[in-house]
């Protein structure tokens, strides 16, 4: 009686969950009614007796999938008003295709196969039947090639996702830390030789330099002689990159 | 009254059809028919669960759980497919995406 009774109310949610996903005016809210779609079938399923589901379908799809789509819809500048142009011209051929949908679904499951279905309440497990168990046991057992073939494609989506949205904007200044790495001190240190200092310079900057050295109480030829290092203001960060082919 | 396997089948029914008639309404915007298709593979899961429940079997749960997986993907690259779309056409109206070049 409880269970036909949340049955209902599960489903009452979910239908009208779904109702918002596909008339919402916002793309933001109809991510949000697909979530609370997905956590009452998750609750379904949880009827059901598929708890190891119901538990994956809210972590995959409520808490991953679901955030995705809602940074995407949030992240791209969408004129919703635009889009929605000939929402109710469409209306009536998408109520009538969905009516036809369910009338034929329907009259399959009701009328047709009658004598095989309507009978089929499922009985309870029992007790000491776990799911998660049951399932991993025919997982990893009998099916353990498609489960690695499910674990190619979800590397392949991490590859194609990365890959797909992945680009090099021109100007952009980026930190090149193999550049940085592979530096070498003569790119960075230049050994600059000075002329040696004698009282009757010639250039300008050569007296000035001697004017500074003549408080000095002892010039000679030596001390002026040491290089000056000169660190030159080449930039860290390059502004061109070599993969700018987009 | 108590809840057969054919109120399962009727619900994943209703939630199918009602995700045909959103791709029918909302075939500009190519998030909320993604949503969709989303919506879709949630009642054919419905079904498989159903089924599976009724027969006592596994096997049907271990199909859901590669459908899972499989959606996550198909969302991963779609959504990415429809970021660079955006990048490219700054749009994301179905009616401006008529030519194959980039």
């Amino acid at each position: 009686m409880i269970t036909s009774l949340l049955f209902y109310a599960f489903s009452l949610i979910l239908v009208l969950s779904a109702l918002g996903v596909i008339t919402s005016r916002n793309p933001v809210h109809s991510a949000l009614f697909l979530v609370l779609a997905f956590v009452q079938s998750a609750m379904l399923w949880l009827l059901l007796e598929a708890e190891f589901l119901a538990v994956v379908l809210v972590l995959v799809y409520v808490g991953a999938v679901m955030v995705l789509f809602l940074f995407v819809v949030m992240m791209l500048d969408i004129n919703v008003e635009e889009l929605r142009t000939g929402f109710t011209r469409y209306v009536p051929i998408g109520a009538a295709v969905a009516f036809v949908v369910v009338l034929e679904i329907g009259h399959v499951i009701w009328f047709r196969s009658q004598d095989v279905l309507a009978v089929a309440t499922p009985e309870p497990y029992p007790a000491g039947y776990s799911n998660t168990q049951a399932l991993g046991s025919v997982l990893y057992t009998e099916h353990v090639y498609a489960f690695e073939l499910a674990a190619m494609i979800l590397l392949l989506a991490i590859v194609a996702a990365i890959t797909l949205t992945m680009r090099r904007r021109p100007g952009l200044k980026v930190q090149n830390i193999a550049r940085q790495v592979a530096v070498r001190r003569e790119d960075r240190v230049r050994l600059v030789k000075v002329d040696p200092v004698t009282d009757s310079g010639t250039s300008s900057n050569q007296s000035r330099i001697a004017s500074n050295e003549s408080r000095a109480e002892s010039v000679d030829s030596q001390t002026a002689s040491n290089a000056s290092v000169s660190v030159s203001k080449e930039s860290v960060t390059d502004s061109k990159d070599p993969g700018t082919g987009d | 009254m108590t809840v057969t396997i054919s109120h399962y089948l009727i619900l994943a029914a209703v939630l199918f059809s009602m995700s045909v008639a959103g791709i029918f309404i909302n075939r500009k915007n190519v998030i909320l028919l993604l949503m969709c298709i989303e919506l879709m593979l949630l009642a054919v899961n419905f079904n498989f669960i159903a089924f599976s429940r009724m027969l006592g079997d596994e096997m049907g749960q271990v199909f859901v759980f590669f459908i899972l997986t499989v959606a996550a993907a198909e969302a991963a690259i779609g959504l990415a497919i429809l970021v660079v779309l955006f990048r490219t056409r700054q749009s994301i109206n179905v009616e401006e995406l008529d030519t194959l070049r980039g």
